[in-house]
């Protein structure tokens, strides 16, 4: 931090009037003039709350994916399916049981089992084969979409939560002062806020056990140099069968959390491979960190698209990702 | 046949392959031996798909750039052919002459393609696909949201050819002769091609593009051009595909279409230009004709079936399949000759050492 002053003082200043800026916007109560050029500031700072959401929700299913990608080099472009089949198994048992926790784990290891089944019944085969594994995966995910829509049809389905995650918290941000003087203070869904929390434990999580765990540090080896990590004694394909588990059984379980937010429907598939694959463009392939980052950056983005140029917002998402094309074709956090 | 003394037109018909011969005469007789269903639903559509799965071939063959984004790319030709010409719905319109908007659409189509070509050629390999990828969805949801110009979840209607000579094109008859010219012209074009300097280039990129960068050829711009070259195949055959349709929407450039066209080039072979045409016509062929078989519900199981059989067990699709069929045959023929020539050498006494 200290370094990063001295040696880029303009920069630093400049992060640091951003960031104060961007605080006042938040807290400070607009001014007329900066209502007329940006609307009001209820929908600024919602479109912001909601972009961080989505990114935190975008993060959970495409740091699986990501994880997936850096140590088997393998796209997994079924990846989508996994979501949906994540929420739809969890929307199951959640209904059956009553229990939404328990459907959030059941969705967690059913969809991590299936990822498994994949690596050793298909990947396994085709060791090294990039484009053919990817072929593979998209055929699995037409079968997948297509079988989805036999057995839950194209209903669309709400979850439950639990009562104390339903409702409304009111935000220590003023949005208006009322002519007698009250103050007016932005409202937002508590759920909402808790995926973000979700997504930023996961995401620590993540990192404790890719930086501090014996299992992680032969991951992160076998990302370098699998040929290597195999010579030192270490069970590779066990270790591709547990990341590939984990990296599936994220997308199930953000499934879950993403189809309580919003709502599982088909079509979901696509728009959260679509997602994952901006996101991990973005951010860069196979780094957790560049997954955190481009989730964050596309989810505002998307959001803020969305709010302030309704025909225009996909345009927005997609100038992001052809800038860091153009700038950084190995992704912003890629290695290479 | 020679490949090289055909296009340098030292080439007598006599030379040419029988079942080349066959299946011309009977491309150009097929309208007139079957029903106006089998011409145009069967026929004309099966030769629009294999030519967007053409385009993708030649990409992805020569180039090994598996792009996604090819029927994008003739999608966004249909929809300026909605928007710069003539439609019933009554957004933009704008009602320009047939030829010219033709010919916009199919360059803006091959532009767009090359802008494609820019952003992805710069990563490698499987990259190609997660860009193009993205590329084909984002366009898909933009053509959905946006009104004003691409008219949101309707799309166009009433999109029709000219009627030109006193023909109606698209009537099933003229409308298929039409697009067996222009699939014809682009397969051969794209054969030619590949036996050109700059198709040879780009299948030696394709092998090793280290290697060619240091011979001190342009990597990139050689790669883009191809992009640019598919993307005037790609947006030709997107003008036949709204012409034939008459309408375009959202649905049009879905991501199931676009993986269709994956499934189409894959399952054909893209080893040959004419592997996407073999793979269009058995889709064609299934989509028409599974209802018969399973419920037209899962038409996308079987689909996906297919296509993860040919993925697993013949990577190199139908035509692949084929080559393999050929070759075992003929090694047993040469097998069986060898064997007879053994045969007549140990029974004739081999006099050359003898007497000299």
């Amino acid at each position: 931090m200290r370094q990063f002053i001295e040696r880029h003082t303009f920069w630093a200043i400049v992060i640091l009037l951003a960031v104060a800026v961007f605080l006042w916007l938040i807290f400070a109560v607009w001014p007329e003039w900066l209502t007329d050029v940006m609307g009001r500031k209820k929908t600024f700072v919602n479109t912001l709350l909601n972009g961080l959401t989505l990114g935190g929700l975008y993060f959970l299913v495409a740091s699986g994916f990501t994880l997936i990608f850096g140590l088997m080099r393998n796209v997994n472009l079924a990846h989508g399916s996994m979501y949906l089949l994540g929420a739809y198994i969890g929307y199951e048992v959640a209904e059956a049981s009553g229990s939404w926790f328990l459907g959030l784990a059941v969705a967690f290891f059913a969809i991590a089992f299936s990822g498994v089944l994949m690596q050793v019944l298909v990947f396994r085969r085709m060791e090294g084969d990039d484009l053919r594994q990817t072929l593979v995966t998209i055929a699995i995910s037409i079968i997948a979409a297509d079988l989805m829509l036999a057995v839950w049809t194209g209903t669309t389905y709400q979850f439950q939560p639990p009562e104390w995650l339903f409702g409304a918290a009111r935000l220590p941000v003023v949005s208006v002062i009322r002519s007698n003087g009250d103050a007016v203070y932005i409202v937002y869904p508590i759920y909402r806020l808790a995926v973000l929390g979700v997504a930023v434990a996961v995401g620590i999580g993540l990192w404790l056990f890719l930086n501090r765990t014996r299992i992680g540090m032969m991951i992160r080896a076998g990302v370098n140099d699998r040929e290597m990590l195999a010579a030192s004694g270490v069970n590779v394909q066990l270790v591709f069968a547990l990341v590939f588990g984990i990296g599936a059984g994220l997308a199930g379980f953000a499934g879950v959390i993403g189809g309580t937010a919003l709502s599982i429907a088909p079509g979901e598939d696509v728009r959260y491979l679509l997602a994952s694959l901006i996101v991990v463009i973005v951010g860069g392939l196979g780094s957790v960190t560049g997954a955190a980052i481009g989730a964050v950056l596309i989810g505002l983005a998307e959001q803020f698209g969305l709010a302030y140029f309704p025909t225009y917002g996909v345009v927005l998402t997609f100038l992001i990702m052809v800038m860091v094309l153009a700038l950084r074709p190995q992704g912003l956090m890629g290695g290479r | 046949m020679d490949s090289r003394r055909f296009f340098s037109g030292n080439v007598s018909i006599a030379e040419l392959h029988p079942a080349l011969v066959i299946t011309a005469v009977f491309l150009v007789a097929y309208p007139s031996f079957t029903s106006d269903f089998f011409t145009f639903q069967i026929g004309a559509y099966a030769l629009i798909l294999g030519t967007i799965a053409l385009s993708l071939m030649m990409l992805a063959g020569y180039g090994g750039m598996v792009s996604l984004a090819q029927l994008t790319v003739a999608g966004l030709a249909g929809y300026l052919m909605a928007i710069l010409g003539e439609n019933s719905v009554g957004v933009m319109g704008l009602g320009w002459p047939w030829w010219l908007t033709v010919i916009v659409s199919i360059g803006a189509a091959a532009l767009f393609s090359a802008f494609i070509g820019a952003i992805s050629v710069r990563t490698e390999g499987i990259y190609t696909i997660m860009i193009t990828l993205a590329i084909a969805v984002a366009f898909f949801y933009f053509v959905r949201q946006n009104y004003t110009v691409f008219n949101g979840f309707t799309g166009f209607a009433g999109v029709v050819p000219p009627t030109l000579f006193g023909i109606y094109w698209r009537d099933p008859v003229p409308f298929y002769y039409l697009s067996l010219a222009v699939a014809a012209g682009f397969l051969l074009a794209v054969f030619y091609a590949s036996r050109s300097t700059f198709g040879l280039s780009l299948q030696a990129i394709r092998d090793n593009p280290r290697r060619m960068r240091a011979l001190g050829y342009n990597v990139t711009l050689h790669r883009i051009a191809a992009y640019f070259l598919s993307g005037i195949i790609a947006g030709t055959a997107g003008v036949l595909m709204v012409w034939f349709n008459g309408r375009i929407s959202p649905g049009s450039v879905g991501v199931d279409v676009v993986i269709d066209i994956l499934v189409i080039a894959v399952v054909g072979g893209m080893r040959h230009p004419l592997g996407p045409f073999l793979g269009a016509i058995g889709f064609v062929l299934l989509e028409n004709f599974a209802i018969d078989l399973i419920d037209r519900e899962r038409f996308n199981t079987v689909i996906g079936l297919a296509f993860l059989l040919v993925v697993l067990f013949s990577p190199d699709g139908l035509l692949g399949l084929w080559n393999r069929f050929r070759d075992r045959i003929r090694l047993q023929r040469n097998a069986r000759l060898e064997a007879t020539r053994a045969k007549r050498i140990d029974t004739t006494p081999s006099g050359s050492f003898d007497n000299p």
